[in-house]
């Protein structure tokens, strides 16, 4: 890119803007998103993201899987939560699986209580490593180890559940792999009560409410709700601009009907609405609703009856009728949503996947536009990207 | 140096050797001890901020090499010894290698004329203050060397930071030494830590509120000049990678570090010796030891501070440091001089009442500080987490 040579008018020097590249490997570009950045002096003129150092053709790859063979790539595309796409891409499947009534797949209660506990939880653990690297963005540091000890113990327990740590492969068509281990639902309660509240109270008091913080995110990258719209901005990014839209309350899937929860907005608390603090709270405040939620899936969820439960009764190769079905889902990021077709083989036709990162990363541009060179960092962190699910 | 040259001259008995030859062995012998002192402190320094850093984010810390890690320093020191050191292609090869030297030589002359305690300078200068800070400032130049000659864009946006960073603090720190100078009505260091001695209440910061508000004012300009968090601007990790030293490595790049902890010891001695009483132990009197206990006392005190600020805060933005500076450092640190000047000609009558006021501001102030430690002192894990992961 050719930048700008202007001449100041009362020295007579020439200035030229400076083009800066930020990526692919830098400190905070939260994986391998390359920004191609124009500056003048510490003011961005320009920030163009680049994409697809991490494009491992998923969806062509998935042309030449069987269904339940998908569900691995699934987890790698937001490896940050893996439980939330394996719920998004089940729920496809099995909705495509429903269309024909030989093919229908029916889950029993406790599957659903599970894949919707299994969700929140990895939800939480993904916001805690959002708020961790935003605020490390910040450059503070202590509130990133803080929030990672608590995202170490859901991932303990997503081992003791699934037998991996980051890339499930735990929720299948057709139900979960296991079922939860004896007394896992009093682990979970454990963990919510003695570490996990407390510890969010002393992250508020550490980060949430400094002032400084405060200082930096506020008032920066704002965007007002007609804009988010008209971008197609989903998730937090959504909501921090005050749209109370949330699939698990406006579009129910599974059994988030049946709980009772909040769905967080920012309200312009400091500055105005839409700012990167805006869009913190409301992830610091999701947490704090699937707490509600995993509490209430707990007590509504019933006993195991047989050990087989939770692997409906399905033919070993999944072969939906033809057709084609969308199903989006609540992703700690934003609406996910896979599109699957099928042709009555056993491989899908064609998945696409409606990344929420891609469409909110698209904003970045507009935002970037005039900030300074730290309110970048700010902006692209509160944005929170993966890149894995972005290049997919 | 003086009384040192006399003591040698004393000791050996060598009463033909003119005065002059004494005064050079004297001072050289003076410099050698607080170089190699000086030269060891940051190797001690870098391990307490590990372990503090640690303890706040609940971690160990270094535990492996010797007794709770306490050779780890050392064996980093040796590792940054034995490394390749790399010079950039594009570089400007002269400048890159001076740069650390200078910065390096900055840090270490300004330590010839701080008193470790009661007449032990290296260089008892009359206008002792005045030279650390011509010195202290001389690393700037250093900075903007390196960030030049690196040929690099993030190295030279952290040198262009640093720059305005440090010329900007410059200013409320000068006026903060020199609330001191007018209470003690001295230039030199050993003058002014004299003029606090008969007990706490007569250290400066007790004896008047302008005092205390000008040590505070000063160490917040301190930390901006030795680049600490929340000023940590010129080498914002997440930012600018690594800021002006970028492109350094090995012993080159171990200059800069030594010379950034150096400087922060330069700030914590200042502070002690201008407002906390220097070498004076809390009760009137001789102090043991020349005093070198009790300054080694409130050096650490002040240095905890410093480090354990930077791991409970975010960082600045540029603008907003410009703020802090211009806008709130410079007038209240000129309302402070202006203070101690009305004060020191008010009758001593009225001494009274600027004590109790002084009194009371320290007091709040320390209160507040101590809560805040407490919220964050995460000492390593706790018991009862501890018990609860062993369960899992």
């Amino acid at each position: 890119m050719i930048s700008n040579v202007t001449t100041d008018s009362r020295t007579g020097l020439e200035t030229r803007e400076m083009v800066l590249n930020m990526g692919p490997q830098h400190p905070s570009t939260h994986g391998v998103l390359r920004l191609e950045v124009v500056t003048d002096g510490e003011l961005v003129v320009k920030a163009i993201p680049h994409i697809g150092y991490l494009h491992r053709c998923f969806e062509k790859h998935a042309e030449a899987l069987s269904y339940q063979t998908v569900i691995p790539y699934v987890d790698r595309l937001d490896y940050l939560a893996s439980m939330n796409n394996d719920l998004g891409y089940a729920i496809a499947v099995e909705t495509l699986m429903g269309k024909s009534e030989k093919t229908k797949i029916e889950l029993s209660d406790r599957v659903e209580y599970i894949r919707v506990v299994v969700a929140e939880l990895n939800r939480i653990a993904s916001h805690l490593m959002l708020l961790g690297t935003f605020t490390m963005d910040l450059g503070a540091i202590t509130p990133f180890t803080w929030l990672f000890r608590d995202r170490e113990y859901i991932l303990d327990l997503f081992e003791e559940v699934s037998g991996a740590r980051l890339l499930y492969n735990y929720i299948r068509v057709g139900g979960v792999s296991y079922d939860f281990p004896p007394g896992f639902e009093k682990k979970i309660t454990d963990f919510i009560d003695e570490t996990l509240e407390p510890h969010m109270a002393e992250c508020d008091d550490l980060i949430t409410f400094n002032k400084i913080f405060i200082e930096r995110a506020a008032d920066v990258g704002v965007v007002s709700s007609e804009e988010a719209l008209a971008w197609a901005l989903s998730g937090p990014m959504l909501r921090g601009s005050g749209v109370g839209f949330d699939l698990r309350k406006d579009d129910p899937y599974s059994v988030y009907d049946r709980f009772d929860f909040e769905v967080a907005v920012g309200d312009g608390r400091y500055g105005p609405i839409g700012s990167c603090w805006d869009r913190y709270y409301v992830r610091r405040l999701e947490i704090d609703e699937s707490i509600k939620i995993i509490r209430q899936a707990l007590e509504q969820m019933p006993d195991a009856t047989e050990p087989d439960e939770v692997r409906s009764a399905i033919p070993k190769t999944v072969r939906p009728p033809e057709g084609e079905v969308y199903v989006r889902t609540e992703n700690p990021r934003g609406e996910l949503g896979f599109f699957v077709r099928s042709d009555g083989s056993a491989n899908p036709f064609r998945i696409k996947g409606r990344s929420p990162c891609f469409c909110n990363l698209s904003i970045m541009e507009r935002l970037s536009e005039g900030c300074l060179i730290a309110d970048l960092i700010t902006i692209l962190g509160s944005v929170d990207i993966v890149l894995g699910e972005v290049d997919r | 140096m003086e009384a040192l040259a006399t003591l040698l001259a004393e000791t050996t008995g060598l009463t033909g050797v003119p005065h002059i030859v004494w005064m050079i062995i004297g001072g050289l012998t003076a410099a050698g001890i607080a170089t190699a002192v000086m030269g060891v402190t940051p190797l001690l320094l870098v391990y307490v901020e590990r372990k503090v850093s640690a303890h706040v984010q609940d971690r160990l810390g270094p535990m492996r090499t010797g007794f709770h890690g306490l050779l780890q320093t050392l064996a980093d020191a040796f590792k940054l010894l034995f490394k390749e050191q790399i010079e950039p292609e594009q570089s400007d090869k002269l400048l890159f290698v001076l740069a650390p030297g200078v910065v390096f030589m900055g840090a270490f002359a300004a330590l010839a004329a701080l008193p470790l305690g009661m007449g032990i300078t290296a260089a008892d200068l009359n206008v002792g203050l005045m030279y650390i800070l011509a010195m202290t400032s001389v690393s700037v130049v250093g900075i903007i060397m390196a960030g030049w000659a690196s040929n690099n864009k993030w190295s030279l946006l952290g040198a262009m930071r640093s720059a305005a960073q440090i010329v900007s603090y410059e200013v409320p720190a000068s006026f903060g030494v020199l609330t001191a100078v007018v209470l003690a009505g001295s230039l030199n260091m050993g003058e002014i830590s004299a003029a606090q001695s008969g007990g706490i209440w007569n250290w400066f910061v007790f004896q008047s509120p302008f005092g205390f508000l000008a040590f505070v004012m000063l160490f917040i300009a301190g930390l901006a000049e030795t680049n600490r968090v929340p000023f940590d601007i010129p080498e914002a990790e997440s930012e600018l990678v690594a800021g002006y030293h970028t492109e350094y490595s090995g012993m080159r790049f171990a200059f800069f570090f030594m010379a950034e902890y150096v400087n922060m010891l330069i700030v914590a001695c200042l502070g002690a010796v201008l407002f906390l009483g220097g070498w004076n132990g809390v009760l009137p009197g001789e102090p043991v030891f020349a005093g070198i206990p009790w300054l080694l006392a409130k050096v650490a005190v002040l240095m905890y501070v410093i480090v354990w600020l930077r791991w409970v805060l975010p960082r600045l933005r540029v603008d907003q440091l410009m703020t802090v500076g211009w806008k709130v450092l410079v007038p209240l640190t000129m309302v402070t001089v202006l203070g101690a000047a009305v004060q020191v000609l008010s009758p001593p009558s009225t001494q009274i009442v600027f004590r109790i006021v002084a009194w009371a501001m320290t007091g709040v102030v320390v209160l507040i500080s101590i809560r805040a430690w407490r919220q964050t002192a995460h000492v390593p894990i706790r018991k009862k987490e501890l018990a609860s992961r062993a369960v899992a």
